[in-house]
């Protein structure tokens, strides 16, 4: 009799002969989750040994975990046996240029106004274009290469580079951190990987586009980003997804690791589709995004504006190792119509002379509900350690809600936390003010807003900044009058 | 241009009226001074003209070149030419003033089936009114309003003022909060905008404001209604005599 992994194997061998027409057919694996599955991926991804106990590891921590309920957003039970946790799209190889890209995929980026040929060329952006978790094209690689810096899909790297993805994955978001973060340690299908070597200045902004497309398929990317000593790397990943009536899950993690004077600043643009006014559909948004500061005088930044997704379950951190490094999350979140968010970030102080900065500007409109939970830990050796915390909310309408739930802990007497908190309501007279210059209801609402969230939109890349000035906008339209 | 007619305002959820049955007209070129005592109903009349919520019309009408003026959104109102300079402009945190003040130029634009003005074209336009209105350039980036001081918001309603164009102009006590240096820069600033086609409406408390924009008409106003209109002269009868001398027996009249 053959073993199960045999039968895997051949299934896999299988599901690859099957022809390749233009329209995208989805290779998917059967619904739902076992040892079985998880292994199917593990192969189908050709991945080494011990990739594979890995994921099987975390499987089955992860089967001894509870779903965690303790966050303010309420959502139905998931059914994780009706769920696809492998959807590749069928191509015949690894596209060598952009050109080899399936049209049909092409054209969904384009539009999403995402032209690949035009990011490549005007914007200088180096993409990696993921599609349902998986790596679909790589730009700018050589350029890269010669830097000796290493961009592309995790999937690769987990080919090429296997020894810097065995040295570094889990060793920030471990297996069993979290309920999602071992959902996907055992499932993930794909993501990004970078690698910045010594002394490099990453002379481009990395960027990646994720997309949910495949009906009733979670996404669970893992993301991996190393910044040795002295290197900086700006990278940006932006979020879409199409509407469906169905709920989908997302479930990522990103761990970032900076060496030495290393830097790493990490924006994104999340904007899966939230559902409809009444609540049904929209991405369900559970991310375990963390960095560790590792050497001296590092620098994680986090930045993110959220406009999308039914539910947001998202704290990207920073562990503040090494002496005198920083972490900074820059934080605008939006929900409207039935949207709920919880999200915030944690610092977490351990070396001397760390500082950490917060900025979080929640906008609540419609029976949207947001909450702002913080955590500031400064350890015992955390000497002469400083965090300042500012949390403005901002509602719109008097049916949405807006909590902050600020934790500090602080273990040492030289170490200082401050927080400022502030709710508002968008202003009448403001948005008169605005109409009566001619602006009209919904872009003085949009106005109004990026004005709100200025400090935050600073923080991003000019070409994502133009992009969620638009987004805000968009996500808050028909929240007035 | 504008024919108001009977008008009567109340505050939304407030019985006692505001303004009750007040008449204006006014044609292109025509500059009318309102004058009034404090409460009296100017800022309101000037807010039910921009088209601000809160307000309930219960009589009369306001037509603006012969559309409904009551059936216009605000920004209607701003694209069919109306301008409000307020008595007390809003602030808006994080919103630059030259970028505010651009997408409104091109809301208006946009409205008006005319094109969009390049960056280029704008910022020499905004120096060029800048400098007549005495704004320093460093104002471009700060927020909207926010920390101006009391003159300075007058001088930004002015600078927005130049910039939009409007056919009619609303100025209500843009001369309070102004230095005296200030208000002549800001009367000339007004007085430029004069032509043929284009009206205003200006309300004060203080004739020396009409000595520099000098008014075809004047009109007191109390209680809601305006109780005397004359030319520029009456400013100068009020000015001496006060509103309780000048109106004391019109309004034992009205009551009679
Ligand atoms: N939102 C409101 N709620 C209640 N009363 C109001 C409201 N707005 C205006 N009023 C009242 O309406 C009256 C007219 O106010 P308005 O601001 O129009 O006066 P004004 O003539 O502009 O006075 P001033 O010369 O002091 O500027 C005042 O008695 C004022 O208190
Ligand atoms: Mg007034």
């Amino acid at each position: 009799m053959a073993t199960a992994l045999e039968t895997v194997r051949d299934y896999a061998a299988k599901a690859y002969k099957y022809g390749f027409s233009t329209a995208i057919e989805s290779d998917m694996a059967p619904k739902g989750l076992n040892e079985d599955i998880v292994r199917l991926i593990s192969a189908k991804k050709n991945e080494p040994e011990w990739m594979t106990e890995w994921r099987l590891q975390a499987y089955r921590r992860w089967l001894t975990m509870e779903e965690p309920n303790w966050q303010k957003v309420g959502y139905p039970p998931i059914d994780y046996q009706e769920v696809y946790f492998y959807a590749a799209p069928k191509v015949r190889e690894r596209p060598e240029s952009l050109d080899d890209i399936d049209p049909e995929i092409r054209e969904t980026y384009n539009k999403l106004g995402i032209p690949i040929k035009e990011q490549e060329i005007l914007a200088g952006v180096a993409v990696d274009y993921v599609w349902d978790s998986v790596s679909v094209a790589t730009t700018f690689r050589a350029k890269l290469e010669e830097l000796g810096i290493i961009f592309g899909s995790f999937s690769d790297a987990l080919q090429n580079h296997p020894e810097l993805v065995k040295k570094y994955l889990g060793t920030v978001v471990p297996q069993g951190d979290n309920y999602f973060a071992a959902l996907n340690s055992a499932v993930f299908t794909d993501g990004s990987f970078v690698y910045i070597p010594k002394g490099v200045r990453c002379p481009m902004e990395l960027s990646t586009y994720f997309r949910i497309n495949e009906m009733n398929t979670g996404q669970f990317e893992r993301t991996l980003i190393i910044a040795e000593e002295g290197s900086y790397v700006s990278y940006l990943e932006g979020c879409t997804a199409p509407q469906r009536d169905e709920n989908q899950l997302h479930a990522a993690v990103v761990e970032l690791i900076t060496m030495d004077d290393a830097e790493i600043k990490y924006s994104t643009v999340q904007n899966w589709y939230p559902g409809d006014a009444e609540g049904k559909g929209g991405i369900y948004n559970f991310v375990t995004k963390r960095g560790a500061c590792r050497g001296k005088r590092s620098k994680i930044s986090w930045t993110q504006v959220e406009t999308g997704s039914a539910i947001t379950w998202k704290y990207p951190s920073c562990i503040l190792q090494g002496d005198d490094s920083v972490g900074e999350f820059y934080s605008v979140a939006v929900t409207n119509n039935a949207q709920q968010a919880d999200t915030g970030t944690k610092m977490i102080h351990i070396g001397k002379r760390t500082r950490s900065r917060i900025v979080s500007k929640g906008i609540s409109a419609g029976k949207a509900d947001q909450t702002y939970r913080g955590l500031v830990r400064m350890l015992k050796g955390a000497e002469g350690a400083r965090n300042h915390t500012q949390c403005d909310s901002m509602l719109i309408g008097d049916k949405c809600g807006a909590h902050t739930v600020p934790y500090i802990e602080i273990k040492n007497r030289t170490a200082k936390a401050e927080h400022e908190a502030t709710t508002s309501k968008i202003s009448d007279d403001q948005l008169f003010y605005c109409r009566s210059r001619g602006i009209s209801e919904e872009d003085a609402v949009a106005l109004v807003v990026n004005g709100f969230c200025r400090e935050v939109m600073n923080e991003l890349p000019m070409e994502f900044a133009v992009e969620a000035r638009k987004l805000l906008g968009i996500s808050l339209e028909g929240s007035v009058g | 241009m504008l024919t108001i007619k009977d008008l009567a305002v109340s505050i939304e959820g407030v019985d006692t009226p505001i303004i009750k049955g007040f008449s204006l007209e006014v044609k292109p070129g025509e500059v009318h001074a309102i004058m009034g005592p404090n409460g009296s109903g100017k800022s309101t009349l000037a807010y039910v003209l921009a088209g601000r919520d809160g307000y309930e019309i219960t009589g009369g009408s306001i037509t603006f070149d012969g559309q409904d003026l009551l059936e216009l959104e605000p920004e209607e109102r701003a694209a069919a030419g109306i301008f409000l300079a307020m008595q007390y402009p809003v602030e808006i945190p994080g919103v630059a003033n030259s970028y505010f003040l651009r997408q409104a130029l091109n809301a208006l634009k946009k409205a008006r089936g005319e094109p969009e003005v390049s960056a280029a074209d704008f910022i020499k336009r905004l120096r060029a009114k800048a400098e007549e209105i005495g704004i320093r350039q460093e104002f471009f980036k700060r927020d909207v309003n926010a920390g101006f001081s009391g003159g300075e918001k007058k001088r930004n309603e002015i600078l927005q003022l130049a910039m939009l164009e409007p056919k009619l102009c609303i100025l209500d006590e843009t001369d309070s909060g102004l230095d005296i240096d200030a208000l002549r820069t800001v009367s000339d600033g007004v007085n430029a905008m004069r032509s043929p086609d284009r009206a205003m409406i200006v309300i004060t408390h203080y004739q020396r404001l009409l000595d520099y924009i000098v008014p075809d008409h004047v009109h007191v106003m109390a209680d809601g209604v305006i109780r005397k209109s004359g030319g520029k002269e009456l400013a100068f009868e009020l000015e001496k005599q006060g509103y309780e001398g000048l109106l004391g027996p019109v309004a034992r009249g009205a009551e009679a």
